[in-house]
């Protein structure tokens, strides 16, 4: 249904669960992908399975001078950069009274301010194209809030902020930019969770289940899809109706 | 006309949709040509590769009308 034939994405976190998913389904749609990512094998494993129209193209997001290149490459490989993912994000969970400076910054910076910096540099190409989709994977803690994480839930309810405003600039310029806030999905970042606190958080979920990458995929793919020209500013909430806001 | 000039006002013509007699030098991008805080940006981004120079922000927050473009650029380019 959704077709993305001659259309160009970037996706960072895309050693990821969610975020090799979502390369998957942008590229089964036509898309041209660049695999951005810290770990180099997943990344090259991810482009082989892929076969053609794969590009990898490693970055630590940490690294300020690194993010500010990513787009510039991205664009060198693949000719320009229509649909941007970022979908890159690191958790360091903690109470708010044991919580280091450098664990919030760490959030902050990977989660918010990469994501600031790839937006920035992105809308310029997708100005000049008259077409742009940017998809930021935020979270339902973005909106719910959760214990042990304010880094973490203040960097994903920051990203719907800057993707609201981002929206407002750029929209008349044929450039959307919306939000997935993905519930509980089964992921590395999940398989930590021990089984009280996987059952604890499946009495809130009124689907039962965890969500898969796939559905989260879905969400993403749409939202990069033509069909989806007027949907901006958006937060797309998949979480099995644990959080219907 | 200076062949920046021209070329700046082709830029501003094409990229705003105006008239190009309506492009004077004292003609304001946003209060006479009709442009928006968005289209000055891009005047700026098309300025800029179209001379080949960098227009840092606060400069480009000077550039007002269609002579102050034709000033700075003469002189950076």
């Amino acid at each position: 249904m959704f077709d993305l034939t001659g259309k160009t994405a970037l996706v960072t976190g895309a050693s990821g669960g969610i975020g090799a998913e979502i390369a998957r389904a942008l590229h089964a749609a036509g898309a041209t992908l660049g695999l951005s990512g810290t770990r180099v094998e997943p990344l090259e494993a991810l482009a082989a399975e892929l076969g053609s129209r794969a590009h990898v193209l490693p970055c630590n997001l940490s690294n300020p001078e690194e993010v500010e290149g990513l787009v510039k490459r991205a664009a060198e490989a693949m000719g320009a950069v229509d649909i941007l993912v970022n979908n890159a994000g690191i958790t360091r969970d903690g109470l708010v009274m044991r919580m280091s400076d450098e664990d919030w910054q760490a959030v902050i910076d990977v989660n918010l301010t990469a994501t600031f910096r790839l937006c920035r540099a992105a809308v310029r190409g997708m100005m000049k194209a008259r077409w742009g989709r940017i998809v930021n994977i935020s979270s339902v803690v973005g909106t719910t809030g959760n214990a042990g994480q304010v880094n973490y839930a203040a960097s994903k309810a920051g990203m719907v902020g800057l993707s609201k405003s981002l929206a407002a600039e750029v929209a008349s310029r044929g450039i959307t930019v919306n939000c997935v806030a993905p519930g509980f999905i089964e992921t590395a970042m999940t398989d930590k969770l021990n089984e009280a606190q996987r059952s604890a958080i499946l009495a809130s979920v009124p689907a039962g289940r965890m969500g898969t990458p796939e559905e989260i995929a879905a969400a993403v793919l749409y939202l990069a899809s033509p069909e989806a020209a007027y949907v901006t500013g958006a937060t797309l909430h998949v979480n099995g109706g644990m959080a219907m806001v | 006309m200076s062949d920046i000039a021209d070329r700046v006002k082709k830029i501003v013509v094409e990229h705003l949709g105006v008239e190009a007699d309506k492009v004077t030098e004292s003609a304001s991008f946003i209060d006479d040509l009709g442009a928006d805080s968005l289209d000055t940006v891009e005047l700026v981004m098309a300025f800029e590769e179209e001379f080949g120079i960098e227009i840092p922000d606060d400069a480009a927050e000077t550039i007002q009308t269609f002579g102050d473009a034709v000033k700075f650029i003469s002189e950076a380019a």
